[in-house]
């Protein structure tokens, strides 16, 4: 890694310049580690595993809900449980709740406050659920942002935002898209997208390209 | 230590409480003043104006899932049947009659 040196202490930082924030987050590590708080394998290990965390989890988890109704009700009883039989590791959240798209009802999640988001399920947050843009528009004009990611909720449908502002952590359960009967449930999850789980727009229906 | 008695249940009118004071709060300020109603009781959790300032967050607060319909909050501009659902915790509200 060519734009990296390693300091005095033996580690990399980058060379170029860097704003204030990652100054101090790279002063609070180097504290951390020479204190014996922490040490760079685990640093490096959470790194591993934030990375590992992607919307491929919730996917996986709208597929089997919607070719198993059995499944699909312990999903929404027991979200966590849910994973576990999965093997999606959701102990980080600290409650977990699964709201269900009906052809009357669409929901969508933000967080107005910050930038809550159901990490272990969907992985990092896109940049644009972090913006001021949506945290402000998403409550006000719901409708407007849907139409912006392509999808316009019909009028008697009721549109239900929700704003996670405390320990609660919300995923939709999109609809499954017509025409998918006897699908596999691996091409079932491609329809999956991450947007469609937080809720801007419907799950794809046909297979992206 | 015993549960404590939750105030409010499903289907209750509650109004959020106006006020404006510093510290890690959770209740976002366009919600503040408004009426809507509890539409799940998540329980008990440490209190996060507590958390924040690394304290222990004690007594626990319950957190409900309360709904407001968008033309309260918004006014007239927004769809009738639309709901905004926000998580506050118990201490921010108050009964309606």
């Amino acid at each position: 890694m060519s734009d990296l040196t390693s300091d005095a202490h033996g580690h990399e930082h980058p060379k170029h310049e860097l704003s204030d924030h990652a100054k101090r987050i790279y002063a609070i590590r180097d504290l951390l580690i020479e204190k014996g708080v922490i040490t760079e394998k685990d640093i490096q290990c959470q790194i591993d595993y934030q990375e590992a965390r992607s919307p491929a989890n919730g996917a996986k988890l709208i597929a089997r809900a919607w070719v198993d109704p059995v499944f699909k009700a312990r999903f929404i009883a027991d979200p966590k449980a849910a994973c576990d039989e999965l093997g999606i590791d959701a102990t980080a959240i600290n409650e977990f709740v699964v709201l269900e798209n009906t052809e009357k009802v669409r929901h969508m999640v933000v967080c107005t406050l910050c930038s809550c988001y159901p990490r272990p399920i969907l992985g990092r947050p896109p940049d644009w659920y972090k913006s001021f843009n949506y945290r402000q528009r998403a409550v006000v004009d719901p409708r407007g942002v849907m139409r912006e990611f392509g999808f316009d909720p019909p009028d008697d449908v009721e549109v239900r935002v929700h704003d996670s502002t405390a320990d609660i952590r919300y995923l939709v359960l999109p609809l499954r898209p017509k025409g998918t009967q006897g699908w596999s449930e691996d091409d079932l999850a491609k329809l999956v997208t991450r947007d469609s789980m937080i809720g801007v727009m419907d799950a794809l229906s046909s297979l992206p390209e | 230590m015993t549960a404590a008695v939750d105030k409010f249940k499903p289907g209750d009118r509650v109004k959020v409480k106006f006020e404006d004071r510093p510290g890690h709060i959770r209740t976002p300020w366009y919600i503040r003043g408004k009426t809507g109603w509890v539409e799940r009781v998540y329980g008990e959790f440490l209190n996060p104006e507590s958390l924040a300032f690394g304290r222990d967050g004690l007594p626990k607060k319950t957190l409900y899932l309360i709904a407001f319909n968008q033309v309260d909050v918004w006014g007239e501009s927004a769809k009738t049947q639309d709901k905004v659902l926000v998580d506050i915790y118990e201490h921010w509200l108050e009964p309606v009659a």
